[in-house]
């Protein structure tokens, strides 16, 4: 029997029900009797949980007044009178209050630094980015410090709230990501004695816990140094945060490094890229877009961990949110919790940026390695 | 093969021997390439023929003897492997471009790294070649975006954009759709053509017979046969290439 086809079969459209409002529904929410059994329950506890949780955030909530007087009602909710209050502390700490201006600016341009430098249609975002990376934090150190150019000197001891928190983590996330690559290549390399040191250096930041390395940093290293000489105690934590999860991100990049194939080393060698060309050039720009989940999630926690700084004496955000707590003028029912809830808002925001940016980043990259 | 001008020897391997672990896997190799020669190698998987074209440019380091590339010897001195992989160009099977890159960029970036060429120029150099190898149409899409064959196209541009004085090919269509493989082995014949020195590891007869100048058969790391391609396959010697032959040229 033989076949020879006159005409080719035009592509069609999927049948109509997997499209639309109702195809969708269909398709997702009540597939099955399991999945509609499933998608029932979930609504009943959204029933349940959901309305309450509004009364308390919004409908029932005391936004304005000068003290615990507002928030004392019978079935008060949230006492964002209080966070109304109490913000400037939350963002500043006890930061000289006449000087809070110098804190805005760096907060200001940080910002737009940032903002400029996440969008892809900034033009030479090679020199911003140099700018932010080397230049900003002189600018910020002597803005936030003080003691140059006739600015008041601030101690580091009256920083504190989202300052704190904000200078920890970015100070940890760009010494962290540098770093972090460097050692990663250090335990890739054929040189034993830097293989070596690398790894020691890795699993031993690695096998500590953060709350260790901040005790050690604040307590027992002023016992090592000889009399006399002292730094900073903010300054101690940063560095040992730094070095900290730099140990995490060097085997985030090393992840990375390791799904590159083989032929994409040979290929750079064989067009006569030394080490370095070749790591700087191939190499490290296709391994980190491998790993930007795992290095956002190591920034993320790193975010996150900043809270631990409390145990050795400094204020971060959700310190600064505690101490107040314990101001006789506020004590009412509902004031720990919607100071919790605040300081939780403000954290679940920043984080929730810093991962949808990264699924976009990774969507954009995507386009050039993806096939068609 | 009779010794003729030695000023006309690009490659000169002696005596040499390189093992993987316990694994001999080339076994007193002796060569010489003179130029505008085009050489290919066959034998069976496992013969070391891969193997012996990447101790070429150092991408394997041999145990003993000495391979002389460009009069440069190739030893432990980082100076002379680069001095070497500057003017050794080099396809693979699996392509091996680099996907981040566009195809233009694929191209003009050992140039421009390696040769210190400036932007404009490797640009220009890079599209000359890419339009040889008629991709020119395509050289602002990754190479995610191009079929196998026009990868592979593209990456005998990007060697070709650094002016080799020797191409090696390491199985180029081996990975390659049939429809595909005629494109890449006309780029090659052109190549040929023009008077570039060539080493291929491939199992395209067809191609061997048209184009090279002799044939290498390697078996077990060691140069069982070598002859012109008439010769070769009319009139093979040893019992082992008469049955490779046999094999690959029965279908």
């Amino acid at each position: 029997m033989s076949f020879s086809r006159a005409t080719y079969l035009p592509a069609r459209r999927p049948p109509v029900s997997r499209e639309g409002v109702s195809g969708w529904l269909r398709q997702n929410l009540f597939s099955s009797p399991g999945n509609t059994l499933l998608t029932l329950f979930a609504l009943y506890i959204i029933w349940l949980t959901l309305p309450p949780l509004l009364d308390w955030a919004l409908f029932d909530a005391v936004w304005r007044g000068e003290g615990r007087e507002a928030c004392l009602a019978e079935d008060a909710g949230a006492c964002w009178a209080f966070v109304v209050a109490k913000f400037g502390q939350f963002i500043y700490g006890r930061y000289t209050i006449t000087e809070r201006w110098r804190v805005d600016i760096v907060f200001i341009t940080g910002a737009l630094l940032l903002a400029l430098l996440l969008s892809e249609r900034t033009p030479g975002r090679r020199f911003i980015a140099a700018f932010a990376l080397f230049v900003y934090p002189l600018i910020a150190y002597v803005l936030l410090n003080g003691g140059m150019f006739g600015l008041e000197v601030v101690e580091t001891s009256l920083w504190g709230g989202l300052l704190v928190t904000l200078v920890v983590a970015v100070t940890g996330m760009v010494v962290a990501l540098p770093l972090g690559i460097l050692l990663a290549l250090g335990r890739r390399s054929e040189l034993p004695a830097l293989r070596f040191l690398s790894v020691i250096y890795i699993e031993l930041w690695r096998g500590v816990p953060l709350i260790t390395v901040l005790f050690m940093a604040s307590v027992m290293l002023p016992l090592f140094l000889p009399p006399g000489v002292n730094f900073d105690k903010l300054l101690r934590v940063l560095i040992g945060v730094a070095l900290f999860s730099s140990a995490y991100m060097a085997e985030v990049v090393r992840g990375g490094l390791q799904a590159i194939p083989r032929g994409q080393y040979e290929a750079a060698a064989a067009l006569g890229l030394g080490y370095w060309r070749a790591h700087v050039l191939i190499i490290l720009p296709q391994a980190l877009r491998l790993v930007i989940p795992g290095m956002v999630n190591t920034f993320i926690g790193l975010f996150k961990d900043t809270t631990l700084v409390m145990v050795v004496g400094l204020f971060d955000l959700l310190g600064s949110v505690q101490v107040n707590f314990s101001d006789a003028n506020w004590a009412a029912p509902q004031t720990a919790a919607t100071g919790y809830a605040f300081a939780a808002l403000i954290f679940w925001t920043a984080c929730f940026a810093m991962s949808r940016y990264s699924i976009r980043v990774e969507r954009r990259l995507n386009i050039g390695t993806r096939r068609e | 093969m009779s010794e003729k001008d030695s000023a006309d020897t690009v490659i000169e391997i002696s005596g040499l021997n390189k093992w993987f672990g316990d694994f001999h896997v080339l076994r007193e190799i002796d060569l010489i390439v003179r130029r505008s020669e085009r050489i290919v190698i066959c034998g069976p998987s496992g013969s070391g023929k891969s193997t012996l074209i990447r101790c070429i440019n150092r991408l394997e380091e041999h145990q003993s003897g000495r391979i002389i590339v460009n009069g440069v010897e190739l030893n432990n001195d980082l100076k002379h492997i680069d001095q070497v992989r500057a003017e050794v160009g080099m396809v693979f099977q699996s392509f091996n471009l680099f996907p981040h890159l566009t195809i233009l960029e694929n191209c003009t970036l050992a140039p421009i790294w390696v040769r210190r060429l400036p932007r404009a120029e490797a640009r220009e150099l890079a599209m000359g070649f890419l339009e040889r190898v008629h991709i020119g149409a395509q050289a602002h899409k990754f190479p995610g975006q191009l079929s196998g064959g026009q990868q592979q196209r593209v990456a005998i541009a990007r060697a070709l954009c650094m002016n080799p004085r020797i191409m090696l090919f390491d199985e180029p269509t081996s990975s390659l759709d049939p429809e595909m493989i005629k494109e890449v082995l006309d780029v090659m014949i052109d190549l040929a053509q023009e008077g570039m020195t060539m080493i291929c590891v491939t199992h395209e007869m067809g191609f061997a017979r048209t184009v090279a100048n002799r044939i290498m058969f390697m078996d077990e790391g060691q140069i069982v046969e070598e002859n012109a391609p008439e010769e070769f396959f009319n009139n093979p010697q040893h019992p082992r290439t008469r049955e490779f032959l046999s094999q690959i040229l029965s279908h």
